[in-house]
C-alpha cells in the first residue's frame, strides 16, 4: 500500500526488535470474540487514478453547466490560483494546533494577520481565530452574551438566517437558554415596535443579521438604543462579509458573528466554511476560539503564540466558555491570503461589482410583468422577489433551461410560497442575468 | 539564527542530532507592514452591466468609504510573505509529528486533488437533490464505509469537529432517554478523558461525574457497578484510552451501562488502534463520534478543520440531526422530514469537503485499512520497547497506537517533559503531547501512526535518547532549548496579562491615548 | 512567613477580620502553586456569598483557580488595581494583593479556620507530599 512506507521484511525485523512472535500478539488485549477474522467489506483499495476517475464521475451527476442565483449564506466569488498554491504548501496544511510556538510561527503570525483583517473588516476591537462556521459561531455569541450578562433570554429578529436559528435552538435547548424570536415590516427590516413590545426586560441579547436573510441591509443603530437601554448586548450577523466592503461596518454590535466563506472559500456543498466572532475588547475573556497575541522571547525578538488559553476547554474542562476545540485554520488562511490579495481597493471594487450586478438584476426583472419585490429596505448582492405564482414551480421550469433558480423562501418561511431570495455577484456574466429574466418572462406568459 | 547559541548547543550535540541541519531562514514582517498604497494582487474582470456608485445607491445611512488600515501589496509579495511564514512552520510532510492523540498522519495529495475538482468545490448546499446527486452519493458510500468500519447501525456526517460529534452524540443520548420518560441527570467520565468530554456534557445539560481509574489506568468494574445508579445516562469512555491502553472489560461496562437503562458513548478520537481490527458496534457502543481528521487522514491544516461524525445504533436513529441522506433506487436526497429529530447542528450538511477527503483515504485502502491499523500499532511499540530503558513507564499494560511515559527519572536532573519536548525541535522533531493524559504527571505522550518509516523511528528513538543523555550529562542543555528555532521560549505571561491581539499602525498606537475607548484596540485591557 | 493575624483555609485563602469588615486574600502558598498570575476576576460590590462560595477566579497561563469565600457576607469592596496589576498577587499577596472586603454576617465567622501555625503545619504536610 503506497502510504504505507514499509516492507513486509521491515515489518518482520520490527516485530523481532519487540520480541512479538507475530502482529496479532499486539492485538491480544481485545478479547478474541471481538477481533474480526474477515476483513471488513469495503471497496477498494484503488489506485490514485482510480479515486480521480470515481470523484469525476460523481462532478457530473452535480451541476455542471448550470448558472445558480443560490446565495442565502453561502456565495460564488472570485477566487485565485495563488491562494490555492500557498495554501497547499505542505507547511501549512499538514501542521497540526500552534501550540509549539518556536515551530509554529508562520501559522500564528497567519492567525494575528487574520485577527487584524477582521477586526478591521467588521469595525470591531479584537476577533478571533476561528469557529466552525457562521451558523455556530452566532450559537457561540449567544452563549457569550449569557455569560456577559448573566441573563439567559435571547431575541432572535426572524430575518436571521434560518439555518443560524434552527442551530442555536439546538445548543439553547439544555443549558436553559430561552430563544424568542420577531418579526420585520414591509421594508424587510427588523420590526423596532415587535422588539420592544416583545419586552426586552432580562435579555440578554438581541440577534439581528446584516445583510439579512431577505438581503437588506439592517439599520443597527435604533436596535442597539433599544438593546442597551434594557441591558441587553446587540449581536450581529455577517453571512455576506463582501457586503462590508462598501457598507458600514457593525460598530453599534456589541458581538458580531460572521461567515469568511465569501473571502476565497469554495462553496464546496456546505463546507468547510470559517466563522468569526468580533467583539469589545472588554468582553475578549468571555469569547470562545483560539486567539494569537504577540509576544516577545529572552532575546526580545517579536513572535505570536496562542493567548489566554484558560477560556479553553482542555484547561477548564466542564467550565469552559465552549467545547470547541478544532477549528477552521486553514481556511481562516485561505481568507488571509485572499484578503491580502484583494486589498484595500480590490475589496471595495468587489463589493461595488456586486453592488452593479444586482442592482441591474433587480432592474431586469422588475420588467417583466407580475414579479414584484416585497422589501422596501436597501440591498447588496442579494433581494427578495415576488411571483404571482409559487417559487417552487418556477424553479421547477428553469431547472429545465439549466438554471438553478433563486431560493424559494417557502422552505423556510412557508407563509410565503411565492417569494424567492436572487443572489447576483461578479462571477454572474450579464448574459445569465438577461437569460434568466428571458425565462422567467417566459414560464410566466406561459400561464 | 543565533550564533551565540550555535557554540553552546556544543559541537557533539550537533554531531549527534541526525535528521535536522541548519539553513538560513527568511525574515518578514506583518503584510501590514508592507503595504503601501495603491498597490493591489488581484484584479477583476472588468464589470459588464452599468456601474453603480455604491454612496449613491446605499445612501449615507449606510455607505462606507473603504476598510482603513486594509493592506495593498502585489501578488509577488503575497507569495513571498506566505511562503516565507510557511518555512516558519514543522509540518507532517517534513517529518514525524508524535502528537499523542492527534493521530498526525500522512494526508494523501489527491485528497487535495479531488477536493478541488469543478463540481464538487463548486457546488452550492442548497441547490437542488436533482443537480446534487454526485454530492449526496459522496456523503452516501462514506456513511456506508464508516458503518462498515465501525460495525454501527446508522449514521450523521453533519458534525464538524470532534466535539461536536460528541454534543451531537451526547443529544441523541438525552433525546433517546427523554422519548423513554426520563433523561436522567450525570454522564460519568474517566479522569482520563479529553477535556472536550466534559465541555459537551455540560452543554448537553448533563452534570460530569468524573470517575477514577485504577491503578492500571482502566475502569475498575467493581467501582463502576456502584457508580451507575438511575440517574446516569451515559458512560463516555475513550478506548483504547488516552493511555494508549485497550479497556479491557469493554464489554463488560456495556452490560452493565444496558441493564441499568444507560448508554455506552465511545470517543472515536483512538480508532486508529481499532479499525480493521475490531467494532465498536460489536463490543457493545451504542454511540460514538469519528475524527475524520485523525483517523481519516484529512489534513489538521494548524488547527483544522475537521469533521465529526456520529456513529449509532438503531434505538437512537429517529432522533438524529436534520437533515439525513437517503437512498432509495439509486437516487439520494436529503431527508429533513425527521419529527424526533435533536434539530441542527450547524447549517447547510456540515463539512463536505473535509467528507470527501476521508472518502478518499477510505477508498485508497479498501479493506487493507487493517494494514495501516497494525502497523500505526507496531511503530508505538517499537518506540516503546526501545525507549523503556531510558523513560519511565507509569503504566504497563500493552500498549497499541500510542505509548506514554512520564519524566520521572529526568525530574531527577531538573528536566521536565515541556524541556525534552522543546529540546526535541532542536533533533528536527516535533515535539510529543506534554499535558495530558491528566492522570500520568509530567507525561510524554507519543504516537508515531502508521505513516512512519522503521528509519524515521529509529532516528526518533535516536533523538530522545540521545536528549535522555544530555538531561544527565547537560540538563542546561535542554532546559533552555530550543536553539535552533527563529524565536526561543516567548514570554506567554507578559503576552496573557495585556494580550495584543491584532496590528494596529503606528500613528494610532502613538495617538492611542487620545483616542476614545473604541479606537484604543491594540492592548487589550485584563478587566 | 504567614501573618499570625491572619485565619486560613484548606483551599488557601487568608481571612483579616477588623470590627464588621473581613478582608480575603490568597496565601503565598497558593500563588507560589499558581505561578505567573494573569488574570483576576473578582465579585460585584454588593453580591451576597456564603462560606464556600466562588468568589472570583485566578488565572495563570495554563491553569485557572477559584477562590472560595471563607465567611458569609456581602462584598463592600474589592481591590480593582489587581485587574491591571495581576502580578501583585504574585509579589505581594497577604498585603496589597487582598482581593475582597467582605461586611461579615457573623463576628465569629473565622472559628473555625485554622491559625498561622496549624496552616503553616497544613502547608508542610501539603509539601511533603509533592514531594513523595
Amino acid at each position: 500500500m503506497r502510504y504505507l512506507p514499509k516492507s513486509q521484511s521491515e515489518r518482520r525485523e520490527m516485530l523481532d526488535a519487540i520480541g512479538a512472535k507475530s502482529i496479532e500478539t499486539l492485538f491480544e488485549t481485545i478479547p478474541a470474540k471481538y477481533r474480526l477474522r474477515e476483513p471488513l467489506k469495503l471497496p477498494g483499495p484503488l489506485s490514485e487514478m482510480e479515486i480521480i476517475d470515481y470523484f469525476k464521475a460523481r462532478t457530473a451527476e452535480n451541476s455542471r453547466g448550470y448558472t445558480s442565483f443560490l446565495g442565502a449564506g453561502v456565495y460564488q466569488h472570485v477566487r485565485s490560483v495563488v491562494t490555492d498554491a500557498l495554501v497547499q504548501r505542505g507547511e501549512f496544511l499538514t501542521s497540526y494546533t500552534p501550540y509549539q510556538a518556536e515551530i509554529s510561527q508562520g501559522t500564528l503570525q497567519a492567525i494575528f494577520e487574520f485577527q487584524t483583517l477582521m477586526s478591521q473588516l467588521t469595525g470591531q476591537e479584537v476577533a478571533n481565530a476561528s469557529m466552525y462556521d457562521g451558523s455556530t459561531a452566532l450559537t457561540e455569541c449567544v452563549l457569550m452574551a449569557e455569560r456577559v450578562t448573566h441573563r439567559h433570554r435571547v431575541l432572535v429578529a426572524k430575518t436571521v438566517h434560518p439555518e443560524y436559528r434552527e442551530v442555536l435552538k439546538t445548543y439553547a435547548k439544555h443549558v436553559g437558554l430561552q430563544v424568542e424570536e420577531f418579526g420585520f415590516t414591509s421594508s424587510g427590516q427588523v420590526d423596532l415596535g415587535a422588539l420592544r413590545a416583545n419586552s426586552l426586560n432580562e435579555a440578554a441579547a438581541v440577534v439581528v443579521q446584516s445583510p439579512n436573510f431577505f438581503g437588506v441591509l439592517e439599520k443597527l443603530a435604533p436596535v442597539a438604543e433599544a438593546a442597551h437601554a434594557a441591558g441587553a448586548l446587540l449581536i450581529d450577523c455577517v453571512s455576506e462579509p463582501l457586503s462590508l466592503g462598501v457598507v458600514q461596518p457593525p460598530q453599534e454590535a456589541d458581538i458580531v458573528a460572521l461567515e469568511a466563506q465569501s473571502f476565497g472559500v469554495p462553496p464546496s456543498y456546505g463546507g468547510p466554511f470559517v466563522g468569526v466572532i468580533a467583539t469589545r475588547e472588554k468582553f475578549v475573556r468571555q469569547m470562545p476560539g483560539r486567539l494569537a497575541g504577540e509576544a516577545l522571547d529572552g532575546e526580545g525578538r517579536r513572535g505570536f503564540c496562542l493567548t489566554l488559553a484558560t477560556r479553553e476547554q482542555h484547561i477548564r474542562r466542564e467550565k469552559a466558555t465552549s467545547n470547541i476545540c478544532t477549528n477552521e485554520a486553514l481556511y481562516a488562511l485561505v481568507v488571509t491570503i485572499h484578503l491580502c490579495l484583494l486589498g484595500k481597493e480590490g475589496l471595495r471594487e468587489l463589493a461595488a461589482q456586486n453592488l452593479s450586478k444586482a442592482r441591474f438584476a433587480q432592474e431586469e426583472l422588475r420588467k417583466i410583468p407580475g414579479v414584484t419585490f416585497p422589501f422596501s429596505g436597501t440591498t447588496f448582492n442579494e433581494f427578495t422577489v415576488e411571483f404571482p405564482r409559487p417559487a417552487k414551480e418556477i424553479n421547477q421550469r428553469l431547472l429545465a433551461e439549466k438554471i438553478i433558480g433563486p431560493l424559494a423562501l417557502a422552505k423556510y418561511y412557508p407563509e410565503h410560497p411565492n417569494r424567492a431570495l436572487v443572489c447576483v455577484t461578479e462571477v454572474t456574466p450579464r448574459a445569465e442575468i438577461e437569460r434568466l429574466a428571458a425565462s422567467i418572462r417566459k414560464i410566466l406568459a406561459a400561464n | 539564527m543565533n550564533e551565540k547559541h550555535t557554540h553552546g548547543d556544543g559541537s557533539s550535540a550537533t554531531k549527534r542530532i541526525k535528521k535536522a541541519g541548519r539553513h538560513v531562514s527568511q525574515s518578514e514582517g506583518l503584510i501590514f507592514e508592507k503595504s503601501v498604497a495603491g498597490k493591489r494582487g488581484i484584479e477583476l474582470p472588468p464589470l459588464d452591466v452599468p456601474a453603480v456608485d455604491p454612496a449613491k445607491a446605499l445612501g449615507a445611512e449606510f455607505a462606507r468609504a473603504g476598510v482603513e488600515g486594509f493592506p495593498e501589496v502585489s501578488e509577488i509579495e503575497v507569495i513571498r510573505h506566505f511562503t516565507r511564514l510557511s518555512t516558519w512552520n514543522y509540518a507532517i510532510d517534513l517529518g514525524m509529528y508524535p502528537l499523542g492523540s492527534c493521530t498526525m498522519k500522512y494526508n494523501p495529495r489527491v485528497n487535495e486533488f479531488v477536493a478541488r475538482l469543478e463540481g464538487l468545490a463548486t457546488e452550492h448546499p442548497l441547490q437542488p437533490d436533482e443537480v446534487s446527486q454526485g454530492c449526496l452519493r459522496i456523503i452516501h458510500d462514506l456513511q456506508k464505509c464508516l458503518l462498515e468500519i465501525t460495525g454501527m447501525d446508522a449514521a450523521s456526517l453533519e458534525p464538524v469537529a470532534g466535539a461536536q460529534g460528541e454534543l451531537t452524540g451526547l443529544l441523541l443520548i438525552r433525546a433517546y432517554l427523554e422519548s423513554k420518560g426520563d433523561a436522567r441527570k450525570k454522564v460519568l467520565i474517566p479522569d482520563s478523558a479529553h477535556g472536550t468530554n466534559p465541555a459537551s456534557v455540560v452543554i448537553a445539560g448533563y452534570e460530569v461525574q468524573n470517575i477514577k481509574s485504577n491503578e492500571r489506568g482502566q475502569i475498575d468494574i467493581a467501582h463502576f457497578r456502584e457508580f451507575v445508579t438511575g440517574d446516569v445516562a451515559a458512560l463516555m469512555i475513550t478506548n483504547p484510552s488516552t493511555l494508549g491502553v485497550y479497556e479491557e472489560n469493554i464489554a463488560e461496562i456495556a452490560e452493565i451501562l444496558h441493564s441499568r437503562g444507560a448508554l455506552l458513548y465511545m470517543d472515536g478520537a483512538n480508532m486508529n488502534a481499532l479499525a480493521g481490527v475490531t467494532r465498536p458496534g460489536d463490543f457493545g457502543v451504542d454511540v460514538m463520534h469519528l475524527n475524520l481528521h485523525k483517523t481519516f487522514s484529512t489534513p489538521h491544516g494548524g488547527g483544522g478543520p475537521g469533521a465529526g461524525p456520529v456513529m449509532i445504533k438503531k434505538i437512537l436513529e429517529p432522533f438524529l440531526p436534520v437533515p439525513i441522506v437517503t437512498e432509495a433506487n439509486g437516487r439520494y436526497a436529503l431527508d429533513f422530514n425527521r419529527p424526533q429529530s435533536i434539530g441542527r447542528v450547524r447549517a447547510y450538511c456540515g463539512n463536505f469537503g473535509v467528507l470527501l477527503r476521508a472518502l478518499a483515504y477510505t477508498l485508497a485502502y479498501g479493506p487493507v485499512i487493517r494494514q495501516a491499523t497494525e502497523d500505526a500499532v507496531l511503530n508505538a511499540n517499537y518506540i516503546r520497547k526501545h525507549l523503556e530503558d531510558v523513560f519511565d513507564l507509569p503504566y504497563n499494560l500493552p500498549s497499541m497506537h500510542e505509548v506514554v511515559f512520564s519524566d520521572a527519572r529526568q525530574k531527577k536532573h531538573g528536566v521536565n517533559t515541556m524541556d525534552i519536548a522543546k529540546r526535541l525541535i532542536d533533533y528536527g522533531f516535533h515535539p510529543y503531547t506534554t499535558a495530558f493524559p491528566l492522570i500520568v504527571p509530567g507525561a510524554l505522550m507519543i504516537e508515531p501512526t502508521e505513516s512512519e518509516s522503521r528509519e524515521e523511528c529509529d532516528l526518533f528513538i535516536d533523538a530522545m535518547r540521545s536528549i535522555a543523555a544530555e538531561a544527565e550529562t547537560n540538563p542546561e542543555l535542554v532546559k533552555t532549548a530550543p536553539h535552533s528555532t527563529r524565536v526561543g521560549r516567548l514570554d506567554e505571561v507578559a503576552a496573557a496579562r495585556r494580550p495584543v491581539l491584532r496590528w494596529q499602525p503606528k500613528q494610532n498606537l502613538d495617538a492611542q491615548k487620545h483616542l476614545g475607548p473604541h479606537e484604543k484596540t491594540l492592548v487589550v485591557p485584563t478587566a | 512567613m504567614y501573618p499570625a493575624e491572619f485565619r486560613y483555609t484548606k483551599d488557601h485563602e487568608w481571612l483579616q477580620i477588623a470590627g464588621p469588615t473581613g478582608t480575603i486574600g490568597i496565601t503565598d502558598y497558593a500563588q507560589h502553586a499558581l505561578g505567573d498570575v494573569v488574570f483576576v476576576e473578582l465579585p460585584k460590590i454588593g453580591t451576597r456569598v456564603k462560606a464556600g462560595d466562588v468568589l472570583g477566579t485566578i488565572e495563570s497561563v495554563k491553569a485557572v483557580s477559584e477562590v472560595f469565600s471563607p465567611v458569609g457576607g456581602e462584598v463592600a469592596e474589592i481591590n480593582s488595581e489587581l485587574s491591571t496589576a495581576p502580578e501583585k498577587i504574585n509579589r505581594d499577596p497577604h498585603r496589597s494583593a487582598w482581593l475582597v472586603k467582605i461586611k461579615l454576617d457573623d463576628a465569629k465567622a473565622a472559628d473555625g479556620l485554622m491559625d498561622a501555625k496549624a496552616y503553616e503545619a497544613y502547608v508542610a504536610e501539603k509539601e511533603k507530599e509533592q514531594t513523595a
